[in-house]
């Protein structure tokens, strides 16, 4: 798999004003099984990046593509999980897992099958037949991962979504997903504007300026996991990347 | 489920509450009937109830309690699919395309306070004397209160969900099936109630059109003719019971199918 991300740009016009510049010149090329987060301010573009990337909206210029093809619609090679709970309270945990392969019309046996195995993978097995509602924001996270894992795209985009959460569910959850990321080896995309969260996952931090935004500088973490937050290794690359965005190039646009 | 923590079966005061009016309504008619005494003003109780315990038996050759009721009700249920027919696919339609909202909504916008029964001579002129007329009443009486309930229903589909789906692989035909239909099918419901429980009303004024020879609004229009005060009642509370009954079946069907909507924050 080789998802780049070629000279995009974004800009927005609302009716007769002047076009607000929204993205500006995004290149970068991910490397197959890698962790990228999107680091940036509330405002510069990420969640637009992280849309354009998934197909939901188009770039002013430049492309996308996976694997040589450019994306200009949604396309199953890429999952996306929101920050808002997504998942259709209408339907069962089970239900909403299957929902895409439902789509594909793979039949119910099948169906089960994927959808048990993924539904182990986060330990959630025993609320298969609940409903949304009734789980914890935690919990509803961890079942979006699952559904969008479920129709096994090649790259995971990832925005905010821990966002909501207290900071003890989050821990967990960054744990959890680090752990599927492990036994999926999908490429992660994940957007944040957390210092710490972006330490503690990626691979390489894609570092945006306020808006609009354009990539200042990309952070390799070069950390085995699991790293600990209050090691001194941890608290080294903490502060190196809250020097580099601190500096004038990337919080002055 | 027992999530409002009331202790059915136990004695409750709010139950004295709810029962407390409508015996005394009962008892107060009954006192003035007998102070009256004039049947053809207000009956008594009980040849009222003797109208309502032999719903078989033909009231001056106009037909039984029970076949008038169906009739009105096979007329209701005409005119009510026919107006959710029209009303859910245009109400849909408009919550999803602008160009349609915009051709649409003025004219609705100008009908929608037109009361139906100010469209009866128009339907006379129309449709002449009959079932079409009729039908045409109840459908534009039920028509509305879904057309705006499935508007609100489809805009209530959270754009989340829309693109989920899509991202999931959703063709435009499966995300109006599994995801705006489902997702807007509790408020669209309670459009169908409420356009339900409106037809039900425009029906017995329709029977009341000049011309009509069955139903129960045209049977206690017939009584009033003869003096039967004792009929028109009985034909009120058959009018009434219905409608609660419907109603009912309507909210039950709610609780049971749509329940996600009060329980999703």
């Amino acid at each position: 798999m080789t998802l780049t991300l070629e000279h995009l740009s974004k800009q927005f016009v609302k009716n007769g004003d002047e076009p607000v510049e929204a993205l500006v010149d995004i290149t970068m090329e991910v490397r197959d099984g890698e962790f990228i987060c999107i680091l940036g301010p509330s405002g510069c573009g990420k969640t637009t990046l992280l849309r354009i990337i998934a197909g939901l909206d188009h770039p002013t210029s430049g492309s996308v593509r996976i694997d040589g093809s450019v994306i200009d619609r949604p396309n199953r090679k890429l999952g996306m999980i929101f920050q808002d709970y997504s998942l259709y309270p209408w339907r069962t945990v089970n239900e909403n897992i299957a929902f895409g392969l439902e789509l594909q019309g793979i039949v119910e046996e099948e169906r089960d099958a994927i959808v048990r195995k993924y539904l182990a993978l986060t330990g959630l097995s025993e609320f298969g037949t609940s409903y949304p509602f009734e789980l914890s924001g935690g919990m509803r996270q961890r079942i979006a991962v699952v559904r969008a894992l479920a129709v096994d795209p090649k790259v995971l985009l990832m925005d905010e979504p821990f966002g909501a959460l207290d900071a003890q569910t989050r821990n967990k959850l960054q744990y959890d997903l680090l752990d599927i990321w492990g036994k999926t080896k999908k490429t992660i995309l994940f957007v944040t504007h957390s210092v710490d969260e972006a330490v503690f996952l990626a691979d390489r931090i894609m570092v945006l300026t306020p808006r609009p935004g354009h990539i200042c500088d990309v952070i390799p973490v070069d950390h085995p996991h699991p790293r600990d937050r209050t090691g001194v290794k941890f608290a080294q690359i903490r502060r190196h990347v809250l020097d580099l965005i601190s500096q004038p190039k990337c919080s002055l646009s | 489920m027992n999530r409002g923590g009331r202790n059915e079966g136990m004695f409750h005061p709010r139950m004295l509450l709810k029962v407390i009016l409508p015996l005394g309504l009962i008892a107060g008619w009954e006192i003035i009937a007998i102070l009256l005494n004039n049947e053809f003003i207000l009956p008594r109780l009980e040849s009222v109830f003797a109208v309502l315990l032999s719903p078989t038996a033909d009231i001056l050759g106009y037909g039984n309690l029970i076949t008038n009721a169906f009739t009105s009700l096979e007329r209701v249920i005409l005119g009510f699919l026919i107006a959710a027919g029209l009303a859910i696919p245009l109400g849909i339609s408009m919550a999803r395309s602008g160009s349609v909202h915009d051709l649409f909504d003025s004219t609705m916008q100008l009908l929608r306070p037109i009361p139906p029964l100010a469209w009866v001579p128009l339907a006379l002129a129309w449709f002449k004397i009959g079932l079409a007329s009729m039908v045409f009443i109840i459908a534009l009486g039920a028509f509305f209160p879904i057309l705006l309930n499935t508007l609100d229903g489809v805009k209530s589909v959270k754009r989340n969900w829309i693109e989920s789906a899509e991202i999931l692989g959703a063709n435009q035909r499966q995300v109006m099936l599994k995801v705006v239909l489902p997702g807007a099918a509790p408020t669209i419901w309670t459009g169908l109630r409420v356009g339900f429980g409106i037809a039900w009303m425009c029906v017995v004024a329709a029977e009341m059109m000049p011309g009509t020879n069955s139903g129960l609004g045209y049977l206690i229009m017939s009584s009033y003719n003869w003096g039967q005060v004792q009929v028109i009642i009985a034909g009120m509370i058959v009018i009434g019971l219905i409608g609660i009954g419907f109603d009912y079946l309507f909210k039950v069907i709610d609780r049971r199918s749509f329940s996600w909507r009060e329980l999703e924050r």
